[in-house]
């Protein structure tokens, strides 16, 4: 079932697919360059082979720190691994492609399956066209991507911060905004209003981001190359 | 003449039928909306970058406090999703567990949805009703979990624990003489499944009283019926999931299309609205109700009959026995792996969905093979239900907002995340 829409998504759109993948047995992603989303968005809405009716998720990514540990371990020597935080790229892990990306699932109840659509934006300038004239709850996920990442939808009638507080600074789900966040607030009895001050407290790490690739998931990982 | 102008009001974040802390911009004309404008945020948490600054399993906790009327089906997207990522399987009865308890959630999610519904429109009873009711589901929550909210019971591979084999009872207090509290002790003196069943054939008496206050009431219907209609196109175009979609006459169930756990061994129907009006979401619910006490029962009868394992045998996910650990040094090490560590899930990105009392709770979870997710993005159904105010309560009186938010089911946990 999934296999007949991966083809029929290779068929129709051909040259507009920078990726087309299946996985997880149901998971259909495609991979659709920036400038060509409102037309793949058009055709999966209303061709009948698709009929994707309902946007249910539009979501930002952010890839600054993909495949990033804080914990080497891709080298034991006989004594075991470091205990030392070592802050590190991991090579099997490095990004290649673009640091932003906005990510699209529908859903298509006639037929019964879903498809995610990733999209790149570039990081100096992120912009994408605005699908909310298809679907229109595209509306307030637009908002939110804008207001956590940063991420801007032309052609959006409304694009204001919807999650943070009025008059915040920043783009809180980028990887380089601290989890602390940037200010503080506290009622100033003095001034008699509410100030906003630089954090005092530190970031820590307490259990540090390690990544494995422990023999059983390249097990599985060769199990699923070999069935197909 | 004098001149006529529209006024904005500012309804909330401190309204009693806000539901929490939703704050409503009205543009009035008189009483009639001419436009809503829902600001929401108050309530953000960051929840999704607290995520990926935790090993996985310490995150479920977080699932809990997403939508804190219904915790235990959060949590079983989270945990789905995870099991889907790694590739393992829940034993049989955990599957049974989880869809009970997921169900049992179902019950006390509508049951304050009905009752803080009906107070919002004025009817007070429905309110003490509703929440006699779901102490006793708590009961079961705080059975077993120890908690009787956030009870971080399913973890990924199974459940946290077994069914307990006694229920906690009432004590003997200066207010309480013994005989009262033998009368409450009645129904606890077997398992936690001896009690849930004498629940289950309990409750469809108590939808009957629910019903009898509310279905044919005069006030009632005048207040819903006709309020916030959505046709099913617009209701796909705004995004609408579970009982708002079927409300308005899509027949869709994730538990019936897209099963998940053992669902699929389940034999429930699925309401469906016609009118797509506040009073068709309300009889939507209310049978919505009797479906999952009856998915309930079915689930104790199975659970009675059948023990088993409720945690997968792998080491590298679910920690060994405390008993093992005492004198096995392999467990002991998995156990120290497990707790300071976490368990690393391969490279990729799935997407897991439920079909949550609200709606469609979907999780999209990004990995890099680390300990941690790498982007954890929650879709609330409660987001693009509230998004809907707008086009629904354009035209309506002032009073119809309060019955609009009502029938939209909100709950700002998993809006703001």
């Amino acid at each position: 079932m999934s296999q007949t829409l991966v083809d029929n998504l290779k068929k129709r759109f051909a040259s507009l697919l920078t990726g087309c993948e299946l996985r997880y047995g149901d998971e259909v992603t495609i991979e659709v360059s920036s400038e060509n989303i409102r037309e793949v968005c058009l055709a999966l809405r209303d061709e009948p082979q698709f009929e994707f009716k309902q946007l249910i998720d539009l979501c930002g990514v952010d890839y600054l720190t993909y495949g990033d540990t804080e914990w080497a371990t891709e080298s034991a020597s006989s004594s075991g691994f470091s205990r030392g935080r070592v802050k590190g790229k991991d090579p099997r892990h490095a990004w290649q492609k673009e640091r932003f990306a906005v990510v699209y699932h529908l859903i298509s109840y006639s037929k019964n399956e879903r498809v995610r659509i990733r999209s790149f934006v570039a990081e100096d300038f992120p912009v994408i066209a605005s699908v909310m004239d298809i679907w229109q709850v595209a509306d307030w996920f637009e908002r939110e991507a804008f207001d956590l990442y940063g991420i801007i939808f032309e052609g959006h009638p409304d694009l204001r911060r919807i999650l943070t507080d009025y008059g915040f600074i920043g783009h809180p789900l980028r990887k380089d905004f601290p989890l602390t966040g940037e200010v503080e607030m506290r009622y100033d009895e003095e001034k008699t209003r509410v100030v906003y001050e630089p954090v005092s407290i530190d970031l820590r790490v307490l259990v540090p981001k390690v990544i494995r690739d422990d023999n059983r998931y390249l097990e599985r990982a060769t199990e699923e190359e070999s069935n197909g | 003449m004098a001149e006529i102008r529209n006024y904005t009001l500012n309804f909330g974040p401190q309204h009693p039928s806000a539901h929490g802390v939703l704050r409503l911009v009205l543009e009035l004309d008189g009483e009639i909306v001419e436009r809503a404008d829902p600001h929401i945020g108050l309530l953000h948490r960051g929840t999704e970058k607290l995520a990926e600054t935790k090993p996985f399993n310490q995150s479920i906790g977080y699932m809990d406090r997403l939508d804190y009327v219904s915790p235990m089906c959060s949590e079983q997207a989270y945990v789905l999703l995870i099991e889907k990522m790694l590739g393992i399987e829940a034993p049989i009865r955990a599957q049974y567990i989880r869809v009970m308890f997921a169900e049992l959630t179902r019950i006390l999610n509508h049951l304050l949805w009905i009752g803080a519904h009906a107070m919002d429109i004025g009817a007070m009873t429905m309110f003490f009703y509703s929440f006699r009711e779901r102490e006793d589901i708590l009961d079961c929550y705080e059975a077993v979990s120890g908690a009787r909210l956030h009870a971080t019971y399913f973890r990924p591979g199974g459940v946290y624990r077994d069914l307990p084999q006694r229920m906690a009872q009432y004590k003997k207090s200066k207010w309480h003489n013994q005989r009262e509290v033998n009368k409450w002790n009645e129904n606890r003196q077997g398992t936690l499944l001896d009690f849930i069943e004498d629940f289950t054939n309990r409750f469809p008496r108590y939808v009957d009283e629910y019903e009898t206050l509310l279905t044919e009431n005069r006030i009632w219907k005048q207040r819903t019926v006709g309020i916030g209609v959505v046709s099913p196109e617009r209701a796909l175009q705004l995004g609408f999931t579970g009982a708002m979609l079927r409300g308005s006459g899509v027949e869709w169930d994730l538990r019936k299309k897209q099963p998940y756990d053992v669902y699929d061994q389940m034999k429930f129907e699925v309401p469906v609205g016609v009118n797509g009006d506040t009073y068709d979401r309300y009889i939507v619910r209310v049978e919505e109700m009797r479906q999952a006490n009856v998915i309930v029962k079915q689930c104790v009868d199975w659970l009675k009959k059948n023990p088993g394992p409720v945690m997968v045998d792998d080491h590298k996910v679910a920690p060994p026995k405390r008993s093992e650990m005492k004198g096995d040094m392999e467990s002991l090490i998995h156990h120290f792996k497990l707790f300071t560590e976490g368990y690393c899930i391969p490279e990729g990105e799935a997407y897991q969905a439920v079909e949550h009392p609200k709606g469609e709770f979907g999780l999209y979870m990004i990995s890099d093979g680390a300990n941690k997710p790498y982007r954890l993005k929650i879709r609330a159904p409660g987001f693009a239900h509230l998004y809907a105010t707008d086009e629904m309560s354009r035209g309506h009186m002032l009073a119809d907002v309060v019955s609009i938010i009502g029938t939209q089911d909100v709950v700002f946990g998993e809006i703001d995340r």
